[in-house]
């Protein structure tokens, strides 16, 4: 079970990011975080994943504590090839299993290549078999697909749920496309403008796959724009 | 066959490219000491003539030996000082602000005033020598190197933060190799300076080097053995580039595409 509660999340400059934020996931659930920009959503992440320890709160991660993220950037090391970068953080992903998790996501030959020599598209998978390549517990997502077209994203996103079906970590999905959101979650968490909190918690009980084009995700989209007409913009007060 | 037996013999373009220049100074240089037929410009003949009959008596390779040895040691102490108080510098304000002014003298200082004063406090003895060029070329590979670490990617950082590397993976995998192109450029011109500062070191007071013997040439007007050391100088440092440093900076480099 991962568990966040966070009283209080205040830069050095005075400018509090985060107040009041609490969420649970459930092992295994795939859980969005839709908000605004501006709203602190990379802030939470690195707060769960331990890189920012400068706020007031708990966080519980779930047991054992393996953790897999991925950036709104690759971020791969350009000076090592595809491989290296995998075995950089996993030694075991060696020979045969390599070729496998890499043939997962259609990039079989392309051990031996720099990042520099892949498109955006491609480097992404190379970072999403990464996050997943550590067999986490839970995977932190930050944006991940946010500049890539939308062949590829729709492309990564059938990879991500695939890899997820197979291993079942929880997975924390940050975005601020709600049909993303939607054709993705078990759940969708919207926050407030900063300083942020949940303003709002919607499962999603759709039959899988499901794509962003989807008649019935379009159509649940439509119904919360209608109900919370500003929800994308931080509020969830209810139409009038 | 023939093309099998020819292949080990050919030389590759770039080679070719890099040599001829070469051969046209000294084919320049022959011509005008040629018309010039004075003592202070001999022929590239004469210069390898005495180069030849030096390398027999085995004194250039003594002397050479000694200076290469001195270079070897003070580059990698140089090095090895200066990447640490690069990095020390360019990762914390505090140390920075502490010893920036160090740095500014440290670069400023002529190193005929170091040398000299390495001398008096320290004697004339190897250490003093060697003490003497690494404190000269230390300021720059630190400034260099304090550059460098200043544009480290802390987003890569986070990675190997996220993933929990160990120590040294994180520092040789993904930190260190941010800093290549810094530490190429001081070895490179770091390499370059410590030969000149050795040379007027051992001139200085080291009694064998190849900077000592182009000071007793100098006292005999000898210009052929000047040149013909400077030859041999050449060399090596020709050599250097082209089995160490080209090698090493193109494996370095094989991911920029």
């Amino acid at each position: 079970m991962l568990k966040v509660h966070i009283q209080d999340k205040t830069f050095a400059n005075g400018h509090c990011a985060l107040r009041d934020l609490h969420l649970e996931a459930r092992p295994g659930e795939l859980v969005a975080i839709v908000g605004p920009s501006g709203a602190g959503k990379s802030t939470l992440l690195k707060i769960i994943c331990g890189l920012d320890t400068q706020f007031q709160g708990q966080v519980q991660l779930p047991e054992p504590a393996q953790l897999g993220f991925m950036f709104q950037e690759p971020r791969l090391m350009p000076w090592l090839t595809v491989e290296q970068n995998l075995m950089l953080v996993n030694k075991t992903l060696t020979g045969a299993r390599l070729t496998e998790a890499l043939k997962r996501v259609g990039l079989g030959d392309c051990a031996d290549l720099y990042p520099g020599q892949l498109s955006g598209g491609m480097q992404r998978r190379v970072a999403l078999v990464r996050a997943f390549s550590v067999s986490p517990q839970l995977l932190l997502m930050d944006e991940p697909f946010q500049s890539l077209d939308a062949p590829n994203a729709e492309q990564l996103r059938a990879h991500l749920l695939e890899l997820w079906q197979a291993t079942r970590p929880t997975v924390l999905f940050v975005t601020h496309n709600l049909s993303e959101a939607l054709s993705l979650a078990d759940r969708v968490l919207f926050l407030t403008a900063g300083p942020s909190r949940v303003a709002l918690e919607v499962p999603v009980d759709l039959p899988r796959p499901r794509s962003q084009h989807a008649p019935a995700v379009q159509a649940m989209r439509h119904d919360l724009l209608t109900r919370y007409p500003d929800l994308l913009k931080g509020n969830a007060t209810p139409a009038a | 066959m023939s093309e099998e037996l020819n292949r080990p013999l050919a030389v590759p373009a770039a080679s070719w490219s890099r040599a001829w220049p070469l051969l046209a100074l000294v084919v320049f240089w022959q011509l005008v000491a040629m018309q010039a037929h004075s003592r202070v410009l001999p022929t590239p003949i004469a210069v390898f003539s005495v180069l030849w009959s030096e390398v027999v008596t085995g004194d250039l390779l003594m002397h050479l030996g000694k200076t290469v040895t001195r270079v070897a040691i003070s580059f990698v102490l140089a090095m090895l000082l200066g990447v640490a108080l690069g990095i020390l510098m360019g990762r914390s304000r505090r140390w920075d602000r502490l010893l920036d002014s160090f740095l500014v003298l440290g670069l400023n200082i002529p190193a005929l005033v170091t040398t000299i004063l390495c001398y008096i406090w320290f004697g004339l003895s190897e250490t003093a020598a060697i003490v003497a060029v690494v404190l000269n070329k230390i300021p720059m590979v630190a400034i260099n190197l304090r550059e460098g670490a200043r544009a480290v990617d802390s987003s890569l950082m986070e990675v190997a933060d996220v993933y929990r590397l160990s120590r040294s993976e994180r520092f040789f995998r993904v930190y260190l190799p941010q800093l290549y192109p810094y530490l190429f450029s001081s070895a490179r011109n770091g390499l370059a300076l410590i030969w000149k500062i050795v040379l007027v070191v051992e001139l200085l007071g080291r009694s064998d080097g190849v900077g000592f013997q182009i000071g007793s040439f100098f006292h005999f007007f000898d210009i052929t053995s000047i040149l013909a050391y400077t030859l041999a100088f050449s060399a090596v440092i020709f050599l250097l580039e082209a089995v160490l440093l080209r090698p090493l900076e193109n494996r370095l480099n094989r991911w920029r595409v």
